[in-house]
């Protein structure tokens, strides 16, 4: 890897596989390691046993729950990912794991092992409407006193439903259906050939993007991959020079632009433009 | 303060004087609570509007006369909805919103940010570029701490060292203005370096500060409260967290060190150039407040001696990718060349592409565990942008670390906590 994002140990994520996949059995769907972060997916019924045996089994050691995200596909038919993020303090090691579920299945709660899954799962269900079962403290935690609808949603717009003011008449704050002055602006970016879903004759050739932050078709996972292989094999590239051509002889060939067009020594005067034939007959104004 | 329905076995031997008999243990026939008038536990309101909940913190409290039986901390009241705005955003837009999460460490949290973009893109980062953002997140460190520990004795009761403490982070704001130009919300890390080089005028006037001023005007705010023995009283055995407890709640940052576990990702998982660093982590014996309040202590003189490190250190070169797909190149070069305009109106108008992944960053901001669990769907927005705030799960442990405390002892919790509700709430 060559960003310099934290560097736990990610050299463990084969061994973490394969003594997760003897660990949990049947609970684990699959497990995978994606651009050097190790995910776990696991059937909904039988996460608590799987994050027990996870913090509990030596050798995987997971001592930490640090965050539990949700995430909504709503093309999914369970269209949300519940995402834990575990942190093993001896092994120095990070490991995701994915659950799926829709807006009814409640996911069993988990804060039996780990207290602090309390808010980190109110948290959830406030946002995303995910429900825990046996989480015995499911209030909203982040949005108002009365709120309605799971603002994180895909579905759920930007403005909201409600704005509030202050009312003068009434004297006190109200809340009012949200009117906006001007639409929401949003713009799609993705050009329709580089969005498309088939792969044009030709087209698999260019699959690694041209440079970084260019489109690319790819994971993170494959680029990264990729790229692995690539610095193995050749020096990485060094200044920023690469757009200009040195070797062209002119300023037009390079696109470049003189490098100081300023350099050159200004007239005395810069409201005096110095006429070619002073000297000879008439001035600026003839 | 509660009725005794038993009835006293029978005196022993009775002296004439109901004091004596007190004295020497001998039971009366008089009832102890006699005049004594029942209450029951009531509840208050700690907040929102209140100094020492630092910031829209509100604290529901069931108290036992002086005594916390139960606290129900309220939070989101500060809930702006940042990660549902960032996915709306492209890559560098949604940058300035980490500034405004912690707005007293904001370089520390664009760090996580600008780390899990360059993990999806694979993108090398120049080392002048890491140099500057590890010396300058360390200067937010301490301006973070500054106002965290000077906070801490003012809530307990000490006015001077908040004073002194307040000054050297007036001078860190300075030093922020020179970098960035703005004071507290800087937009100064970028995917793949920072946004500007620093004038070496300013790196120079840091180091004399680091050698004359910091450690003057520190030195002196500590040795004011650390030995105090009102001070003490205050903060010894107070909120007292156990190892286990500290990782069964998620603590992370001074928090668990304070516990006693000497966990640090700058040293456990390093970024940037921290590899390179040589200090200290300090942890806590006891995990009570006063050990929360000496492990920052220390760890500002650790971040001092980072950045000097940093400074002997730093080479010069690039200050960000020279990728022009990632980083857009600078506004003269801009104005001059074709090929650079066309990147920077790409780069200003769709932003960049991120491959498809997902991964989960965290730094060591001054609270805690700083993380970004970053969804990409290969196009030039985040698909979703979950952080993960220190504040939620220390908040959380509030209630078990101020059972059987006084209402007074809140505030100490609460300020040895560090909590801003800017990232707490999001």
């Amino acid at each position: 890897m060559r960003a310099p994002a934290p560097a736990w140990a990610t050299d463990l994520n084969g061994e973490t596989i394969a003594l997760a996949k003897a660990t949990l059995g049947a609970a684990l769907v699959h497990a995978t390691a994606l651009v050097g972060e190790v995910q776990l997916h696991v059937h909904r019924g039988g996460l608590v046993p799987a994050l027990t045996a996870l913090r509990d089994t030596p050798g995987l050691e997971y001592q930490q729950l640090m965050e539990i995200a949700g995430v909504d596909y709503p093309e999914r038919a369970e269209r949300f990912d519940v995402v834990y993020n575990l942190l093993s303090l001896t092994r120095n090691h990070r490991v995701q794991v994915h659950v799926h579920t829709d807006e009814e299945q409640p996911i069993p709660s988990v804060t039996g092992i780990w207290p602090v899954a309390g808010w980190l799962e109110r948290e959830v269900y406030d946002l995303y409407g995910v429900l825990f079962s046996g989480n015995n403290d499911l209030r909203r935690i982040l949005t108002d006193y009365g709120f309605r609808g799971h603002p994180l949603r895909k579905d759920f717009p930007m403005t909201g439903y409600t704005e509030l003011r202050y009312s003068e008449e009434e004297k006190r704050v109200v809340y009012q259906p949200v009117s906006l002055a001007q639409d929401f602006r949003t713009f799609d970016f993705m050009s329709p050939w580089e969005g498309a879903e088939y792969v044009l004759p030709g087209d698999e050739k260019g699959a690694l993007p041209e440079a970084k932050g260019a489109y690319t078709p790819l994971t993170a996972d494959q680029v990264q991959k990729a790229g692995v292989a690539q610095s193995a094999t050749r020096e990485p590239a060094a200044s920023s020079e690469q757009y200009a051509k040195t070797t062209a002889d002119s300023t037009a060939d390079t696109g470049k632009g003189v490098s100081d067009p300023d350099a050159k020594p200004e007239p005395a005067d810069p409201d005096v433009k110095p006429t070619p034939n002073a000297d000879k007959s008439g001035g600026q104004n003839q | 303060m509660t009725q005794e329905t038993v009835a006293p076995p029978a005196p022993a031997t009775t002296t004439t004087d109901p004091y004596v008999d007190e004295l020497l243990d001998i039971p009366t026939d008089a009832d102890a609570t006699e005049g004594d008038v029942t209450i029951q536990n009531y509840t208050i309101n700690f907040g929102p509007q209140h100094p020492a909940a630092h910031g829209v913190l509100r604290l529901v409290m069931e108290l036992d006369g002086e005594l916390v039986e139960r606290i129900d901390p309220h939070v989101g009241l500060l809930h702006r909805g940042t990660e549902k705005l960032i996915e709306a955003k492209t890559y560098i837009q949604a940058l300035p919103y980490f500034d405004r999460l912690d707005y007293c460490s904001p370089l520390c949290m664009e760090h996580s940010w600008v780390l899990a973009v360059e993990k999806l893109l694979d993108l090398e980062v120049p080392i002048r570029a890491q140099y500057l953002r590890v010396f300058f997140a360390e200067l937010t460190r301490i301006s973070n701490h500054m106002l965290n520990l000077g906070s801490h004795v003012m809530d307990v009761g000490a006015m001077t060292p908040n004073l002194w403490m307040f000054e050297i982070r007036e001078d860190c704001y300075n030093f922020f203005e020179r970098m960035s130009g703005a004071r507290m919300h800087h937009n100064w890390f970028r995917p793949g370096g920072v946004h500007q080089d620093v004038p070496l005028k300013l790196l120079t006037d840091i180091a004399d500060w680091l050698d004359t001023r910091l450690p003057q005007l520190f030195e002196d705010a500590i040795s004011l409260v650390a030995d105090n023995r009102i001070f003490k009283q205050r903060n010894v055995d107070i909120a007292t967290v156990s190892r286990e407890d500290a990782i069964a709640w998620g603590f992370s940052g001074p928090m668990i060190r304070a516990a006693g576990i000497p966990w640090d990702l700058r040293k456990s998982q390093p970024y940037d150039v921290y590899d390179r660093m040589d200090f200290d982590i300090p942890v806590g014996t006891r995990g009570d407040c006063y050990d929360r309040f000496m492990v920052r202590v220390e760890e500002v003189r650790q971040s001092a001696r980072i950045m000097k490190q940093c400074l002997a250190e730093m080479p010069e070169g690039p200050i960000a990718s020279t990728d022009r797909k990632v980083v857009p190149p600078k506004r003269a070069e801009m104005k001059r060349s074709m090929e650079a305009l066309i990147h920077h109106f790409k780069l200003f108008t769709e932003g960049f592409h991120v491959p498809a992944g997902e991964v989960y960053v965290a730094t060591e901001s001054p609270k805690g565990e700083f993380g970004v669990y970053l969804v990409s769907d290969g196009t030039n927005k985040p698909y979703r942008c979950k952080i993960r705030p220190t504040a939620f799960s220390h908040l959380q442990a509030m209630d078990f670390m101020s059972r059987g405390h006084m209402l007074a002892d809140t505030t100490a919790i609460l300020g040895a906590m560090d909590i801003v509700f800017g990232e707490c709430d999001r």
